[in-house]
């Protein structure tokens, strides 16, 4: 054995070669503290700057889309007389007459529209619709989408493939062209409807967001439908389900402990991103004067009707085409953010 | 002792990663001369295959070599640019990756990914190209060689592709052949076919390889030497012999327990090394396989070991030897 | 190969089938007839334009004798454009829009794969946030606010560009800016992160473990893998150049089928309608079957059953 000159230098001491005990050894172990998928989620989720920044502007746009029009002191359908196509901040001659009386009269912010009415509150307004067009058009989606897509790859065989051929046919409908002629087809029945007993409420609604929604409820939940088949369709033959069910677990708590929870955060991610796509379907259709009744007003009717103006007064066109932009890129980032943060299958 | 062909001193590499710096490699050195078959042993994360990449200018992304140096059949591989690397890439020095499924582009047939390499750094033309391809798929055990250049990768098993990343690597007669956990992906009879594969080819074309592998047959059968890895570091390197029956550090000891044999007595039990790797973020200041280590000593826990050398190339870093060197001085005094 | 080839084909002759059924009976829905609007016409009058269009007889009679003369290419005349047949109008029309919809689409796809490639080449660089900016915002901005802000800025105000038509190439500048933002900051995103996850596979090590190249290995080994999602975007992408031209052409007044088919549906023109929806669904699920085709051609992996 060769001897080590190093050895020499070490200055070792007889002590130094007592065993060491248990929780010496250990006490070297630095292990890192193990989270659950929630938590973990959330902390990338909060420290994902631009997605809690996107949060905090939908956050903002709802409150001055549900809450502050309760508050101000115009309404969207009120036409001020003499006040037409004001610029922001300007009076008309009877509001100027009467601040010089001594009353106080509350700013037209943005200015009114042609009409005289008063433009914050269109623009709130549109919002409340174009928010609301989103979160309900999503939500039929959500449902009908994932119900189909589950019932499809839990019954497999036939039962699968005649769904999916049909999804497969929704699928290449050029959806546009089907929604403008639904939009048309279904204003006569749902007017016929809106007259009897108990269905007002169609018309302030307006048959056109109606047939917007039986239009998503037709045909948009396919993608949703495509995404849960296959991710249900995966988790059935992955192998920690093969390895539950080979313990005994009961089917019950399969789908709820691990389909569940596994599905949740692309269903999250894809619920999301399917928000801002409805507002954009809402806003071209409205657009092309297809969304919502007169006088009620979306971002996308709001943009239409100031296009004609657009030489004289530009900001009634773009402010509602700036909120609307504000609002589909806000949900796009906190979707983005979303998915990276619970998408289990993106973590590295 | 000639000139090395594969010559590493004392490399430090280190992977800055967000969550800090990653100290992969500490103090790595080894030799390797030509026609040897090297074989690196350790768990997942111990730096194995760090080592080989950066032999071959392969450090991804934010790995950093920190110092040492690399010395590959002459050419300094720590001072060479991407443009000089590529040249001894794929020519004087291969690889073979670990999963055959993912190493080969699916989107190109097998033929042209063998002639792609062959055209690269030989100036044969295309027929001549062609025709070594054929050559090498014959070499490496390919029966239908003009059918199986036409093919596409995920018409092929498993084992064929593995053979077809071997025609690849053995294309421009390498003089070093890394073999990066090459039998772990693939099936056990598969596996012992693609090794005599590898040694058959050894033979024929004499040239050198790094066996990366956590699988001691595999090493015990092919290699003669072995370097053992932990946590970014050789504990023990010597000859195949030296590490199999004359074992010092206790790791190594540790993983030749862990191995089943066919000369044991009935009642001899497998004896797992238990706890995990550490973390590589928080190193231990100590010897680095202590808290995981049963005859840990108090010194262990907060001095690396120093190298201790054996006989022939035989080294360890271990401070059980250094005690009985310590008690034995202590006895003469 | 064959056999998928037929499959889709016939997937694609029921879709269309079943696109002309529902627009036929959701058609006839819609109320007021397209005589109606005409106050001049006498009832009389109005029942004998039914009568000669066939307007009178039961619906599933004319659902019948619709679909088979469509079978025969023949679409029938256009109730408003007296004397023209819906082929007319279509070939008269289409060409415009199909030119605006087809430089689009190019224009994505060249301004869009590169850019991608090199943000995800550049990542984490300040080129890839740039583009990777841009591009999420792209996705974000309506198709009719875009063009807007464009009419607004360069032709109304800059007077740089001219706002009505599709005569010369300076009319073209606007509509296809407009056309393809939405699809070329698609494609930027769609490129980026396929090329990001490619450049990560393990084929990539294997190319540069051989000695290639950077720009070899990208643009034999990477790019080829990193394209394939693109192409599966070609099909969405013309279905939403062809209805987003709907609101260009509307803003830009330029006479393309968009705006001949929202006139058709205001105008209750059935035949034109029917004619209208038939084609563009048939054009886009053609279109559709044709880039499935080419994507298993491309991709060897996908075996064609």
């Amino acid at each position: 054995m060769k001897e080590n000159p190093l050895s020499f230098h070490l200055n070792l001491k007889p002590e130094d070669f007592l065993p060491a005990t248990e929780e010496e050894k250990q006490s070297q172990v630095i292990m890192r503290e193990s989270v659950s998928f929630w938590k973990d989620g959330m902390r990338r989720l909060l420290k994902n700057k631009v997605a809690m920044v996107s949060a905090a502007v939908i956050l903002i746009v709802m409150i001055f889309s549900f809450i502050v029009p309760a508050f101000y002191p115009y309404t969207y359908d009120y036409q001020i007389k003499g006040a037409n196509n004001l610029k922001p901040m300007e009076y008309s001659a009877e509001e100027m007459a009467r601040i010089e009386a001594g009353e106080d009269v509350f700013p037209h912010l943005l200015g009114t529209d042609k009409m005289g009415r008063d433009y914050a509150i269109r623009v709130m307004m549109g919002s409340r619709i174009s928010l609301l067009v989103g979160l309900i058009a999503t939500c039929i989606i959500l449902v009908i989408g994932s119900t189909y897509g589950s019932i499809a790859a839990f019954c497999g065989g036939w039962v699968d493939i005649i769904m999916m051929r049909i999804v497969d046919i929704i699928y290449t409908v050029p959806d546009i062209l089907l929604i403008v002629l639904l939009s048309f087809a279904l204003k006569a029945p749902l007017q016929a409807l809106a007259q009897l007993p108990g269905f007002g409420w169609i018309q302030t609604v307006g048959e056109n967001l109606i047939s917007i929604f039986v239009v998503f409820a037709l045909l948009y939940w396919v993608g949703m439908a495509r995404m849960v088949r296959s991710q249900v369709l995966m988790l059935k033959e992955s192998e920690y389900v093969t390895a539950a069910r080979a313990l005994g677990v009961s089917s019950g708590k399969i789908i709820k402990n691990h389909l569940l929870t596994n599905c949740i955060g692309t269903l999250i991610v894809t619920t999301t991103l399917q928000i801002p796509s409805s507002i954009f379907t809402e806003s071209f259709l409205s657009f092309l004067g297809m969304g919502v009744a007169v006088p009620l007003p979306s971002l996308g009717s709001l943009a239409s009707d100031a296009i004609n103006g657009m030489n004289t007064n530009p900001h009634l066109l773009f402010i509602p085409a700036i909120v609307i932009s504000l609002i589909i890129l806000s949900f796009n980032l906190l979707g983005d953010g979303l998915r990276d943060a619970f998408d289990p299958k993106l973590k590295n | 002792m000639g000139k090395y062909l594969v010559d590493i001193k004392n490399e430090r590499l280190s992977f800055f990663t967000p969550a800090g710096e990653v100290k992969a490699l500490n103090d790595v050195t080894i030799h390797l001369e030509e026609g040897e078959v090297l074989g690196i042993v350790g768990e997942s994360g111990s730096g194995k295959s760090v080592t080989a990449y950066s032999l071959m200018g392969l450090t991804a992304h934010p790995g950093k070599l920190l110092g040492g140096t690399l010395e590959f059949n002459g050419h300094h591989v720590e001072n060479m640019t991407e443009k000089e690397m590529r040249k001894i890439r794929g020519n004087e020095i291969s690889i073979i990756f670990q999963d055959p499924m993912t190493s080969l582009n699916p989107v190109y047939t097998v033929g042209n990914q063998i002639e792609e390499v062959i055209r690269l750094h030989t100036d044969k033309n295309k027929a001549e190209a062609k025709a070594r391809a054929k050559e090498l798929l014959e070499l490496v055990g390919i029966n239908e060689p003009e059918k199986r250049l036409k093919q596409y990768p995920h018409e092929l098993s498993g084992g064929m592709r593995q053979r077809i990343m071997i025609a690849i690597a053995l294309a421009c007669e390498p003089k070093l052949l890394i073999a990066d956990e090459p039998t772990t992906a693939l099936d056990v009879t598969i596996q012992a076919q693609i090794l005599e594969l590898m040694m058959e080819l050894k033979e024929k074309l004499g040239m050198a390889i790094i066996m990366i592998t956590h699988d001691l047959g595999v090493v015990a059968s092919m290699c003669d030497k072995i370097a053992v890895m932990y946590a970014g570091r050789i504990v023990e390197y010597g000859e195949t012999d030296d590490i199999f029956y004359n074992p010092q550090h206790m790791y190594t000891k540790g993983l030749i327990r862990s191995m089943p044999r066919l000369d044991t007595t009935e009642h001899e039990k497998l004896v797992p090394i238990e706890g995990t790797p550490v973390d590589m973020l928080n190193p231990p200041a100590g010897c680095p396989f202590a808290p995981r280590c049963d005859a840990a000593m108090k010194i262990c826990l907060n001095q690396m070991p120093p190298q201790t050398d054996l006989e022939g190339c035989h080294y360890t870093k271990c401070w059980m030897i250094q005690k009985e060197q310590f008690e034995a001085q202590k006895g003469e005094a | 190969m064959l056999k998928y080839i037929v499959k889709r084909i016939l997937l694609a002759i029921v879709t269309i089938w079943a696109v002309a059924t529902i627009t036929f009976f959701l058609m006839n829905l819609v109320p007021g007839g397209p005589f109606l609007s005409e106050k001049a016409i006498s009832p009389q009058a109005t029942a004998a334009l039914e009568a000669k269009y066939g307007l009178d007889k039961p619906l599933m009679q004319r659902y019948t004798t619709y679909m088979w003369d469509a079978l025969h290419g023949d679409f029938g005349d256009s109730l408003k454009q007296r004397g023209r047949t819906v082929m007319d109008i279509i070939g008269r029309q289409f060409p415009v829009s199909a030119r605006l919809g087809g430089v689009s689409v190019l224009v994505a796809l060249i301004v869009g794969v590169p850019l991608g490639c090199v943000a995800a080449l550049k990542r984490g660089k300040f080129t890839d946030s740039f583009i990777s900016v841009v591009a999420t915002c792209g996705i974000a901005v309506p198709s009719f606010v875009i063009c807007t802000v464009l009419m607004y800025f360069f032709g109304v105000k800059l007077r740089w560009f001219p706002t009505m038509g599709l005569t010369t190439w300076k009319h073209f500048i606007m509509p296809v800016m407009a056309l393809s933002f939405y699809p070329t900051a698609y494609i930027m995103r769609l490129m980026r992160s396929s090329m990001l996850d490619v450049l990560g596979q393990d084929y990539m090590r294997t190319a540069k473990a051989k000695g290639l190249s950077g720009f070899v290995s990208l643009f034999k080994h990477a790019l080829r893998n990193a394209i394939l999602p693109v192409i599966t975007y070609v099909g969405p992408m013309l279905a939403y150049t062809v209805t987003g031209s709907f609101v260009v052409e509307k803003i830009f007044t330029i006479p393309g089928l968009g705006g001949e088919f929202i006139r058709a549906i205001n105008g209750r023109d059935y035949t034109l309608i029917m004619g209208t929806t038939i084609f563009l669904a048939t054009l886009i699920i053609v279109m559709n079957v044709v880039v499935d085709i080419l994507y298993k051609i491309v991709d060897p992996r996908i075996k064609l059953k």
